[in-house]
């Protein structure tokens, strides 16, 4: 049977099919799919983690007692999980264990551009890079095979193109895999006291892998063109093929551990191999270490950004790339913004009003970044999950002035959960003048709405045990904390200012819901009515960013009333109440 | 069939583009052939531009298609249109509602004009421009939010993909409660890009 799927859909039919007993992981584009798939497959237990470092203990929690694990997350996702990561091969599993990291060349939703094909080299961990849906399925199985064989985490890395775009593919059974009994083993699984011992199996077993690799048949030679020939892997493969379809080709599968020997033997025929990688010179360098040097690679294919055919073309054969019509005729930019009815738009309207009032905000990952570009402004940093906190109490350690800026956090409850506790912790420790706001909109916004230990729901969509955010912020010993809907603007304003004032470290939650959850969307509010003679130009609701209220001089808003969700936010403002929600002005 | 078909499908965040690129991957499995679909999620789509790249045929590799080459642009928005214009090959078609989005202006300077005539400008670019009332006729139809496959049903009739196959995938992609609405706003636009004779 033939499914459209994208390859996101494909890992988890894949997962299903190689018997996976349990997978978590924690959302991140573009990985974030994955976990959702699964969840709809009964026969494996699945659920979200609280960041990917838990995923990645748990996975080898369940590894260990003799089950398959699946951890899914994007590529900084391995960075939060990379201390777990760097050890697990020095005791290596019982049952399989695959961890998936999903690249994001060009950024499209990420902060870096990171190429984690390097963190298979750098935790000696075998890796399998699929180039297409059908594939992406394909290797799920393949790589639990791998870890079983050969005792060890397996990294499964897809890119942005790989895990979102969509193809047919071919579906199979479900394999059902019997459990492994687990056996006390110091020697192995208590890594610190005997990690020397350990060290030279982790060596021993790359020669082994490496063996694997050189003999790999998805390691290919595709035949074609015997004067042009390419090394390729993942999707760039595919966009190669789009430009030199005739090529010959050595198709890398498994890129570590690199099959110098296949490559070499392959690099001979040719006066020159074209090297045709997105992202770092990985398989480059790795040619080039083992002294084959007829190659052509990141001298003429960009290392940033997202690799296209068009991108090929210009770098091999010197086509042009075609340019747009904008010097003919205007096409402005269309920017990302919150959408229509955000809660996050209330906070980032009050902060900017107290921007004048000597407040530095730091802000974190999620929607509510988008609170650091216009018309808002009101951040002034973003690096990491969970580093508003801990950047908020540097920078008020920094300032030297006494009457400098309140130092404000900006955080979402996923991600204050995932990472911000412990900085609050250290806002307390350290009598921190610093407040931190925590959105809280009852979901993980920015990756589609998933399910976390704050919502009250778990991944299948039961009910779940639902971390009190109030309680866990008093817990933490911040004496001062408040919780404020954000689209009362006057009731947050005060709050806010209350809260900066505060000597010591001061917490405000503001809690509404996002309106992309199904709940919300469900409900119907009809758009804002607008009394003309009632406007006295005060500009206060175009003040609030709002996509649906386009400002005239003349006119004063007009309100789109297809894209208005009836919020009532810039009503909020409204001193002459000009304008009013369905139910007449004032009754 | 030969040759490989290049759609591309864009729009402003919200506006069902990739529901609707979904359902033209679907109709081309549903043909037999062998179809890749790709766009981006993530914040990019909160109301921000919107593209999904659609090709089918015999044999696909790249999910993206090769700007330049795109037999078939399909815009819900005429700044959307335009943005991704330069994708189309010489002469190749447009299928557009002339709906206009403004979008918020965050960069530095003063705000650039909101483009007008869209359509007469490819028009006198070569290309062959199809404009479609696809919101209007949604909103007839007494949903704004099937305006999406109003405008991929008026597509559809510059396609070799037969009926069955539509049939299938837009039942495959819709929920029971909003599929008849659906195939009324899909046969609705199919018939408007239909040059009426006489």
């Amino acid at each position: 049977m033939r499914e459209l799927m994208s390859g996101n859909e494909a890992i988890a039919r894949g997962a299903w099919e190689a018997g996976v007993h349990y997978a978590t992981g924690y959302p991140g584009t573009p990985s974030t799919e994955i976990l959702e798939n699964i969840a709809h497959y009964d026969d494996i237990d699945s659920d979200w983690s609280s960041n990917e470092k838990v995923a990645f203990d748990i996975g080898i929690g369940v590894s260990l007692a003799g089950k398959r694990a699946l951890v899914t997350m994007k590529h900084v996702g391995l960075n939060v999980a990379a201390d777990s990561f760097m050890v697990f091969p020095y005791s290596g599993c019982n049952g399989g264990f695959v961890v998936i990291s999903a690249d994001d060349p060009g950024m499209h939703s990420s902060q870096n551009e990171q190429d984690n094909r390097y963190f298979a080299k750098f935790g000696k961990v075998p890796m399998l890079e699929p180039a297409s849906p059908q594939e992406a399925k394909d290797f799920v199985p393949l790589a639990f095979e791998l870890s079983e064989r050969f005792d060890t985490p397996v990294l499964l890395r897809t890119t942005t193109r790989i895990s979102h775009a969509k193809g047919a593919v071919e579906l199979g059974e479900r394999r059902a895999v019997e459990p492994r009994t687990y056996e006390t083993d110091i020697h192995r699984f208590l890594v610190p006291p005997f990690a020397r011992s350990r060290r030279p199996t982790v060596e021993e077993r790359l020669v082994q892998l490496l063996e694997f690799s050189e003999s790999f048949e998805l390691n290919r030679v595709e035949e074609g063109d015997p004067k042009i020939g390419v090394i390729s892997s993942g999707v760039a493969y595919q966009y190669a093929r789009e430009v030199l379809p005739d090529a010959t080709y050595l198709r890398l599968t498994m890129a570590f551990p690199f099959p110098a020997e296949k490559a070499r033997a392959f690099c001979e025929r040719f006066d020159v191999v074209h090297i045709i990688e997105e992202g770092e010179p990985f398989i480059e360098e790795q040619l080039r270490i083992h002294g084959i040097t007829n190659i052509v690679g990141k001298e003429k294919i960009p290392l940033m950004g997202e690799l296209n055919p068009e991108i090929i073309a210009h770098a091999i054969e010197g086509t042009p790339i075609p340019k747009g019509f904008g010097e003919e005729i205007s096409i402005p930019a269309r920017p990302p913004m919150f959408c229509l009815g955000c809660p996050h738009r209330g906070v980032f309207y009050v902060l900017k009003k107290m921007m004048n009032q000597d407040v530095v905000a730091m802000g974190d990952i999620g929607c509510y970044t988008l609170g650091g570009l216009p018309p808002y402004s009101s951040l002034q940093t973003c690096f990491s999950m969970g580093a508003s906190v801990g950047t908020a109490v540097g920078f008020a350690k920094g300032i030297t002035d006494e009457v400098g800026p309140r130092s404000v956090g900006v955080i979402g409850d996923g991600t204050f959960l995932h990472g911000g506790i412990p900085g609050l912790i250290d806002m307390v420790y350290k009598k921190s003048p610093a407040t931190l706001v925590i959105c809280d909109n009852s979901t993980t916004g920015m990756t589609g709405q998933q399910e976390h230990a704050g919502t009250g729901k778990a991944l299948s969509g039961e009910e779940a045990p639902k971390v009190d955010l109030l309680q866990l912020v008093k817990s933490i010993g911040v004496e001062f904390v408040r919780t404020v809907d954000p689209y009362d603007l006057k009731l947050l304003r005060k709050t806010m200012k209350e809260a900066v004032k505060h000597q010591g470290p001061s917490v405000v939650i503001t809690e509404h819901a996002c309106l992309m959850l199904p709940a919300e969307r469900a409900v119907k509010r009809d758009p804002i009515q607008f009394e003309a003679e009632d406007c006295n130009k005060c500009k206060l609701c175009d003040d609030l960013g709002c996509p649906a209220i386009e400002w005239s001089d003349d006119a004063g808003p007009i309100i789109d009333e297809i894209r208005c969700v009836g919020c009532e936010m810039c009503v909020e403002l409204c001193n002459p109440n000009a304008l009013h929600g369905p139910s007449p002005a004032g009754a | 069939m030969g040759k490989t078909y290049n759609i591309l499908m864009a729009g402003v965040g919200g506006q069902g583009v990739l529901v609707a690129s979904e359902t033209l991957a679907l109709a081309a499995i549903a043909e037999g052939l062998e179809a890749k679909q790709s766009e981006v999620h993530g914040v990019a789509q909160r109301g921000g531009s919107v593209v999904s790249h659609v090709r089918f045929g015999d044999r696909v590799n790249s999910p993206l298609i090769r700007c330049g080459e795109v037999d078939l642009l399909y815009a819900s928005e005429r700044l959307e249109a335009l943005r991704y214009a330069h994708y189309v090959k010489p002469g190749g078609t447009f299928v557009m509602d002339d709906r206009a989005i403004k979008p918020i202006h965050i960069a530095e300077g003063p705000e650039p004009p909101y483009p007008d005539k869209v359509p007469e400008f490819l028009r006198g670019k070569g290309y062959d421009v199809i404009v479609v009332p696809a919101l209007q006729t949604a909103v007839e139809l007494g949903d704004q939010r099937c305006a999406n496959i109003a405008l991929l049903g008026a597509l559809s009739s510059r396609l070799p993909l037969g009926e069955k196959s539509w049939t299938a995938a837009i039942e495959k992609r819709m929920k029971p409660k909003i599929l008849e609405l659906n195939q009324r706003a899909f046969a609705a636009g199919r018939n408007l890009a239909v040059p009426v004779i006489g």
